[in-house]
């Protein structure tokens, strides 16, 4: 039974045997543990009164950052989102603002 | 019970290939190395094997599509020659990295420039730090040999590495010769199925191939890769031991031919091994004590064995056949002579080029050598390194 | 099937976050969107190009992909997922695999239009049941924004600079579209991020699950190498489509299909002005080059529409 890859294991510190074979990485979306949220400058914040559910902002997001369970949207993944700030263009209502300073 | 047949080097090759039966081939026409696809493609379109062919547009292809097929969880082939192989160059270095156990059918031709079809090593000695396993045949035989041995020894947990079978153009690959062949049982119970721990197409676990790994991660990955290598000198002697079970055929890291109490030595790879037998023979019906060292693995290059079986010779001629145009010698020549450094060596190395081109390497030709080493080692000669046999001037 | 956008929407992400693309990447939208086309019950294999895409979603150990993965070289997309694409036919042949495996491989334009041509059209030419997806950026953008073949004409790129006598590229963008539909593949489609991404996600849906060959040319704006600001994305995917620089068509076994006409089509200023690339074009003594422009635009969208009406 194949094993998924130990990420913790894998670092700039790590000796050449923990180093997988071919580079190889076993199991996917490991990129997770990688907070490119750090990248941000603005943030976006939502208005969930003026939120209408519409999901615009949803397929937009470059980064996988608005999530959909039950069809509605979840609040903003921050510990990836970059702030682009394409989804607040793409929201119609307003509900969404970018923030400096958060 | 074995098989007497009469084929060329082409003709056992792909007659191995049918008879391993691997998932992918992937392919792209050059001579010499043209029939190989073609009698592959016909076995399958007789309906005697089903592997997937793969018409490529070009060896770039060949290889891209057969690392995409191994990496899949596939038993992956291809076969080429000279500028394909170069064509390849890139991609070579990928599977070798990526640690995917693809088996190149190789059959020698010179590199372009100019274009010519003819037997040398330009092709494989070029891409000799490649990453690849390298080993070469001296005839039809031990193609057919070597490439029954190739898949047992890339896929080995311990060394999951590509593997380059050599034959020389034409001179193996086109002439018939007699051969044993073994039942396709017993070749298929020696060879086994191929089940990768993990793969592409493992639906348990998805897998990622081929990232960017900068220098906090490469140097380790190039030395995976090394151990890799190392470990792949007991696979080879390992699977060669087993290959003798059931053909009765002993391979090693070379053949030594006479060469335990010999003054001079001829080291060489290939075809040519067979000419310089026959001058070793003559040269012994004389009371002159030669021997021929024929390597038959190149990678991993087994520099302290060939040191320890030129131990007790004087000199010794490194015959090769590809230029590297260090203007210091050739591929073969460089390392023999580094092994020997390192091994504290009497032996003396003197680095010859032959065959280039195809230019013909005869027994006369091997018997000019001896006699030079013989009149080196009798004082009446100075050592002069790196000379064309036959290049006229 | 119908769209149902909640329902789409609601389907698993195939494209995990973490990857290291610039904010505002337009090629990951793309991205998602067509992984979003397959059924989540369907298993893939995701093949790549080198380009952005590849090195900032895979930088060891760290995968973005939820799907297997594999990246080769830079030319090379086409033939390595033929490879993977045959491995899946001789082990299911040899009962070795159960699930139903779909191949889709994403490459940049230089990846595509320019070093990986040969790979992509043997691989089309053998009608291997993959799709490869252009995420048309223009220029090459990971080595840091040099003209390809997929660059617009007059754009200023650090190969094509604008300076005294130049006024950026000189050549028109190859129709790669054309090329591949010229294949006689069962499917291709052109599209670019609109809206609820209904079309892309429509055309990557027949791409997918149509048997054989398919190709997605979807232009995937770099606000980087354009010069706009990254939140501005979809004004100008929309911009593009409304003054038929980048028409929305499908060609589905050798018959072209528009998808999109606008009801008023825009002047091609309207889509150049937003873009630094283009700033050169509006100075005064330019005019002529927008002239030229537009009439260049004009042709290939009556072009278009003849293939269209046949």
């Amino acid at each position: 039974m194949a094993q998924a890859s130990d990420l913790s294991k894998i670092n700039e510190k790590s000796p050449y045997y923990d180093i997988t074979p071919g580079n190889q990485i076993y199991g996917g979306g490991g990129a997770r543990e990688f907070h490119t949220g750090e990248w941000r400058v603005k943030t976006p914040v939502i208005d969930w009164n003026k939120c209408t559910q519409c999901l615009l902002c949803t397929p937009v997001c470059p980064d996988s950052c608005i999530a959909v369970k039950d069809g509605k949207r979840q609040d903003f993944d921050l510990d990836h989102c970059k702030g682009c700030g394409i989804c607040e263009k793409a929201c119609s209502f307003g509900a969404i603002t970018m923030k400096e300073g958060i | 019970m074995s098989i007497r047949e009469r084929m060329s080097g082409n003709e056992a090759v792909s007659y191995a290939i049918k008879q391993i039966n691997p998932d992918v081939m992937a392919a792209f026409p050059i001579t010499p190395s043209t029939e190989i696809p073609q009698m592959v493609s016909t076995f399958i379109a007789n309906g005697e094997m089903d592997t997937e062919f793969i018409p490529v547009e070009s060896e770039h292809s060949s290889m891209s599509a057969a690392l995409g097929a191994s990496a899949a969880g596939a038993r992956a082939l291809t076969a080429t020659s000279s500028c394909g192989l170069a064509y390849m160059w890139e991609i070579l270095y990928v599977a070798a990295s990526d640690r995917l156990p693809i088996v190149l059918a190789l059959v020698n031709r010179a590199l372009t420039g100019p274009i010519n079809i003819n037997c040398d090593h330009s092709d494989s000695m070029g891409a000799r730090d490649s990453g690849w396993i390298q080993i070469y045949a001296e005839n039809n035989q031990e193609a057919y040999d070597n490439f029954i041995q190739s898949f047992r020894i890339a896929e080995h947990p311990d060394v999951k590495l590509p593997f380059m079978a050599c034959q020389d153009g034409f001179i193996t690959s086109h002439a018939v010769e007699n051969i044993e062949l073994l039942e396709t049982e017993v070749v298929k119970n020696f060879v086994g199925e191929y089940n990768p721990e993990n793969y592409l197409l493992n639906s348990e676990m998805p897998m990622a191939v081929g990232p960017y790994a900068n220098s906090p991660f490469y140097m380790e990955t190039k030395y995976n890769q090394r151990m890799a290598m190392k470990n792949a000198k007991k696979v080879i002697l390992d699977v060669a031991k087993e290959f003798e079970a059931i053909s009765g055929r002993s391979y090693g890291f070379f053949e030594e031919y006479k060469t335990s109490d010999a003054d001079v030595a001829i080291v060489i790879i290939g075809s040519a091994a067979g000419t310089s037998k026959e001058a070793v023979d003559k040269l012994r019906e004389n009371g002159i004590k030669a021997g021929v060292l024929k390597i038959r693995v190149f990678r991993p290059f087994p520099g302290e064995e060939i040191a320890e079986a030129l131990k007790n010779v004087k000199y010794a001629a490194i015959l090769d056949r590809a230029e590297s145009f260090s203007a210091y010698g050739g591929p073969l020549g460089s390392e023999i002579k580094s092994a020997l450094y390192d091994a504290k060596s009497n032996c003396t190395a003197i680095n010859y080029f032959y065959g280039i081109g195809g230019r013909d390497y005869t027994v006369e030709a091997a018997e000019g050598v001896f006699e030079e080493l013989i009149d080196i080692m009798n004082g009446n000669k100075e050592i002069e390194q790196f000379k064309y046999i036959g290049l006229r001037q | 099937m119908a769209f149902n956008f909640k329902e789409v929407m609601s389907k698993p992400e195939r494209l995990a976050p973490g990857h290291r693309m610039c904010a505002g990447c337009g090629g990951t939208i793309t991205v998602r969107t067509v992984l979003r086309a397959l059924k989540p019950e369907d298993k893939a294999v995701i093949g790549n190009a080198t380009g952005c895409l590849e090195v900032s979603s895979f930088m060891y150990p760290y995968t973005a992909w939820e799907d297997s993965y594999i990246h080769n070289a830079f030319e090379n997309a086409g033939s390595t997922l033929s490879g993977v694409e045959t491995a899946y036919y001789a082990l299911k042949k040899k009962g070795k695999i159960k699930d139903n495996y779909k191949f889709i491989t994403f490459g940049g334009d230089g990846g595509t239009y320019d070093i990986g041509l040969q790979s992509l059209s043997g691989a089309m030419e053998r009608n291997h049941d993959l799709v490869y997806v252009c995420y048309d950026n223009g220029a090459y953008m990971n080595t840091g924004i040099q003209r390809s073949s997929a660059t617009p004409m007059y754009a200023d790129t650090t190969t094509t600079p604008v300076g005294k006598n130049s006024v950026g590229k000189m050549q028109n963008r190859k129709d790669l579209a054309s090329i591949i539909a010229n294949h006689d593949i069962p499917y291709v489609g052109q599209s670019t991020l609109i809206g609820t991404m209904k079309d892309l996600y429509e055309k990557a849906e027949r791409a997918i699950y149509t048997p054989g060959a398919a190709f997605l040319n979807v232009m995937s704006p770099c606000p980087r190498g354009w010069r706009y600001e990254t939140a501005d994305i979809m004004k100008i995917c929309k911009l593009a489509v409304e003054t038929c620089y980048w028409p929305l068509f499908e060609v589905i076994e050798g018959r072209w299909i528009l998808n999109y006409e606008p009801k008023k089509k825009l002047p091609i200023e309207d889509f150049l002005r937003p873009q630094g690339r283009f700033k050169h074009l509006f100075k005064p003594e330019n005019e002529e080059l927008l002239v030229k422009y537009q009439e260049e635009v004009d042709r290939r969208w009556e072009e278009l529409l003849y293939k269209c009406a046949r």
